[in-house]
């Protein structure tokens, strides 16, 4: 079945994207990320450490080549430094797709909403592929999806809080009005919680902590791995809907009396 | 200005590196920065007083006193 997730004209067929952060070492961040399955992976953009520029570098992990690398705008507060680090990773010539994350608070790390759209405008504008960080909020949606966004991504809870989906209803409407790739971004704790995202209808999910902060993390990224995939056939395979009583699975006819 | 250990002096000048005033010689090239501060300059993307440098310019961006440098690379995040 070829069923692939669709970005900026390119299709991929996993739909998990992970981050590549809180990894021990490069070398668990390289194997977990095989394991995920993932072809997409998040990275940031930070300085160099001038006084010991000998340690190894993530890319020497992570082949661009056979990952895209989708660096992100963390810890920026307002649009301007959003912006100038998105302009930054475009020069390291992995592409031109950022995930666009302006941050409005510390404590939540809830995105600043006014700040991402005035980001997002101008980095389309400047040929970006634009992938933005939200709340679950449909208005917001379908703003960055008229500025010209290549997808959104509803948080599903807090960042790194683990919490899984906390309002499903506002991802359903948001993935009901979107014409545009719906990819659940932060929140996720564990494997159902992937798999729900994926049996709502979302088109990815992009996660970080529930993998590099399990306690295993290689076996939690293979779970991920399973779960995306048991969501996303679930999805297309179209689920039974709920009732309230029972309906038998054997037949009633030919019973012995 | 530095003497070395012959007495000729040695020209030096003074650029802030990702926040950090730092001495370095003077009529180094950004190319020639990277190359004492052993960075790789494949792996990396600076900014010269706020500007972008692309990579086939290193070579010929001459530093100066008071300049501003940020060399930024990917690390690991989510």
């Amino acid at each position: 079945m070829d069923d692939f997730l669709q970005l900026a004209g390119i299709n991929y067929r996993s739909r998990l994207i992970v981050g590549t952060g809180k990894y021990k070492d490069f070398a668990e961040t390289k194997r977990a990320i095989e394991l995920s399955g993932a072809e997409i992976v998040t990275v940031a953009v930070r300085r160099v450490n001038i006084t010991d520029p000998h340690k190894e570098n993530l890319l020497d992990y992570l082949d661009p080549k056979k990952y895209t690398i989708l660096p992100n705008t963390a810890g920026c507060y307002n649009a301007d430094d959003a912006v100038r680090t998105c302009r930054l990773a475009r020069e390291a010539g992995v592409g031109k797709m950022v995930k666009l994350e302006v941050i409005g608070d510390d404590r939540t790390l809830f995105p600043d909403i006014p700040a991402t759209l005035e980001a997002a405008k101008i980095l389309v504008k400047e040929g970006f592929i634009v992938l933005p960080y939200i709340t679950d909020d449909p208005i917001t949606a379908q703003k960055l999806q008229d500025i010209g966004c290549a997808a959104v991504m509803p948080l599903a809870a807090p960042i790194g809080s683990g919490l899984g989906i906390r309002n499903p209803y506002n991802i359903r409407i948001i993935l009901e009005q979107s014409t545009v790739p719906v990819i659940v971004d932060a929140g996720v704790g564990t494997a159902s919680d992937a798999a729900l995202a994926m049996e709502l209808g979302c088109h990815g999910v992009l996660m970080n902590t529930a993998i590099a902060s399990a306690k295993d993390p290689l076996l939690m990224a293979e779970a991920m791995r399973q779960g995306v995939e048991a969501g996303r056939k679930a999805f297309l395979a179209g689920r039974i809907p709920k009732k309230l009583y029972a309906t038998a699975s054997s037949p009633l006819d030919g019973l012995v009396n | 200005m530095a003497v070395c250990e012959y007495g000729f002096f040695i020209s030096s000048m003074n650029i802030k590196i990702n926040g950090e005033e730092k001495e370095i010689t003077s009529g180094l090239s950004l190319a020639g920065l990277l190359e004492e501060l052993q960075i790789r300059p494949a792996r990396v993307v600076v900014e010269h007083n706020r500007s972008i440098v692309s990579r086939d310019l290193y070579g010929t961006t001459m530093l100066a006193e008071g300049d501003t440098l940020e060399i930024v690379h990917f690390v690991g995040g989510g």
